[in-house]
């Protein structure tokens, strides 16, 4: 009975309870069972009859995502969204409405955040990508993943991804003078400061069905007075004058 | 699968990449389409509305320049993404109505994408034209009738309609380009032409589905924006059903070119009322010699309205439209600030 008493005693003392696959690949495998029972008429009607589907000439495509670069023969109807859940398995951009409607696959397209569900990956052969796994340097997060931790900006969590790049490319659009519908004189140039109604503007892109937008708007703002105050640290405040109305 | 429903994919096309815009004139073939943003497009794709057998990528053309006309005047690129447009110094200085109508439409990510040319071809939002599940639609399928006209039409038309269809034009864009009397410039296998904004788009009539007066072949160039003596007093007013990120109801670009308490001149169109930017020349020439006040804002008003014709859902629209252009032209004769 030694070998007994050797066992942890999972779920009875506090010891950690192992499970043998992760979350997220279970629900990758119930994907592919769901798939398999699920084919287009038209594709399970080509199996059976035993012909091929129709041929799609694939193209090619060379980009960089996240630091690293990316080769490969693409089907041209692939959007950016699908080519980096799918086939670079960056799962973390999350498909929501697929119609441009609800922000949940924002990334950073050179630099730009854009719905990646409505661009076709072909358009983006020569890119920089980031996505939401591009952020973090190594262990430490982006200033802005903390800052949504920091202020509870989500609740299910299925927008956030989206959110927090969205977030990302607003403080580089601010910081560059780009105006939103909100601001008050649109002939005057220069950084914007960004009140809580011109950060709800801005992400006004971003649908989150939980309703988290309060913790939303604080931790951009958070991060955007942090980057205030340490541009003011450098002597660069007085120049910008970005953060003289938060 | 009903078409158009989730997951159901994309048609297959040939992609096909341009490098000047005679290539991508020649390359086009009975069923091609430019391919630009692709924020409405490929979502037209994804919908089965939209089914094009080729495309033609004109992201690389060299057409996003934004530069100054001799006399004053501005040159937006076709490819300008609609962002880059709306933060541009001097589309700001000279027709801040116009960078403010940019930044109510869609949202900063679609408008990172989305390119001026493509903003004038936007198709209308209506849902009858939107979902292939509705069989009736003839701008999508010629001669299968109007779901709207007995359907649910509260985002619909109340001037210039047809008894084909009662589609309006979505873009917000478009509404101070026509009170600025902005011209589209295009090339085609004939050559380049210019083509007024107002005569740009087209009402319905019997033929729905041709939104525009751009041909097959044609390319849009560049948008070309005249000396405007509007920038003092100018405004794009939005009324939408959520604070942000939602098509018009009803809109209005509205413009004065002041002499004291007096009206030289002015501008007014409407969004979100016609298959078009809704222009009102009459109007404009009512209002000019007026004063600045009230009485002669609210007198515009109901001429642009006389005439106006509703269906069940949408009779708000005319009340809507005159209070909303009232507001425009008080807010316009302040600095066309709205907060």
């Amino acid at each position: 009975m030694k070998d007994d008493q050797k066992k942890p005693e999972a779920g009875h003392h506090g010891a950690p309870c192992e499970w043998p696959i992760s979350r997220r690949d279970f629900v990758k495998g119930a994907s592919a069972v769901v798939g398999a029972t699920t084919l287009a008429p038209s594709l399970a009607q080509a199996a059976a009859d035993g012909a091929p589907p129709p041929a799609i000439k694939q193209l090619p495509l060379d980009l960089t995502v996240n630091g690293e670069r990316q080769q490969m023969m693409i089907d041209p109807r692939t959007s950016l969204l699908d080519l980096l859940r799918e086939d670079l398995k960056l799962t973390g951009t999350k498909k929501g409405c697929d119609h441009g409607q609800c922000g949940a696959c924002t990334v950073l397209a050179n630099g730009r955040r854009i719905n990646s569900c409505l661009s076709l990956a072909v358009t983006h052969d020569g890119d920089t990508v980031t996505t939401i796994e591009g952020l973090a340097k190594g262990e430490v997060l982006d200033p802005m993943q903390q800052a949504f931790l920091d202020h509870d900006g989500y609740q299910c969590g299925y927008c956030t991804p989206g959110q927090i790049v969205s977030a990302v490319g607003l403080l580089d659009e601010a910081k560059r003078g780009a105006p939103s519908f909100v601001t008050v004189d649109l002939r005057k140039t220069g950084p914007i400061a960004l009140s809580h109604a011109e950060i709800r503007e801005r992400m006004s892109g971003n649908i989150c069905r939980c309703g988290a937008y309060p913790g939303i708007v604080a931790a951009v703002h958070q991060v955007y007075a942090g980057s205030c105050a340490q541009a003011e640290a450098n002597g660069a405040g007085q120049q910008g004058g970005s953060c003289a109305a938060i | 699968m009903a078409p158009g429903s989730k997951g159901d994919p994309v048609q297959p096309f040939e992609y096909q990449r341009a490098s000047d815009p005679q290539g991508a004139v020649s390359a086009v073939g009975p069923d091609s389409k430019f391919l630009a943003g692709g924020t409405n497009l490929v979502d037209l794709m994804k919908q089965q509305v939209e089914m094009p057998a080729h495309l033609i990528d004109i992201n690389r053309l060299d057409l996003a320049k934004i530069e100054e006309l001799p006399e004053g005047g501005l040159r937006l690129g076709a490819l300008a993404r609609n962002a880059d447009t709306a933060e541009h110094p001097l589309v700001r200085e000279r027709y801040p109505m116009l960078a403010q109508a940019i930044l109510a439409g869609a949202s900063p990510q679609l408008r990172n994408l989305a390119t001026n040319g493509g903003n004038l071809l936007q198709r209308t939002r209506c849902y009858y034209f939107y979902d292939p599940a509705y069989e009736q639609c003839n701008k999508r399928k010629p001669g299968s009738g109007c779901g709207a006209i007995q359907g649910y039409n509260r985002i619909h038309a109340i001037l210039g309609a047809s008894p084909s269809c009662i589609a309006t034009h979505p873009s917000d864009m478009c509404v101070a380009l026509a009170a600025l009397g902005a011209v589209v410039k295009v090339r085609g296998r004939r050559g380049e032409r210019s083509i007024p904004l107002a005569e740009f788009h087209r009402l319905p009539g019997s033929s729905p589905q041709v939104d525009t007066n751009l041909r097959a072949d044609e390319l849009i160039l560049s948008i070309d924006l005249p000396k405007s003596p509007y920038a003092e007093h100018s405004t794009y007013v939005k009324v939408r059903d959520r604070a942000s990120y939602a098509f018009a109801l009803v809109s209005a670009a509205a413009a004065l070119e002041l002499d004291g308490g007096t009206i030289r001149s002015a501008r007014l169109a409407l969004g979100g009322v016609a298959h078009k930017p809704w222009r009102s020349e009459k109007a404009e020439a009512a209002l000019a010699g007026k004063p600045a006040n009230q009485a002669s804002y609210q007198a515009a008003a109901e001429e642009v309205l006389t005439g106006a014709k509703t269906y069940e859902h949408n009779a708000f629209k005319v009340a809507l439209a005159k209070e909303t252009i009232v507001r425009a032209f008080t807010l316009a004769a302040g600095n066309g600030a709205q907060v």
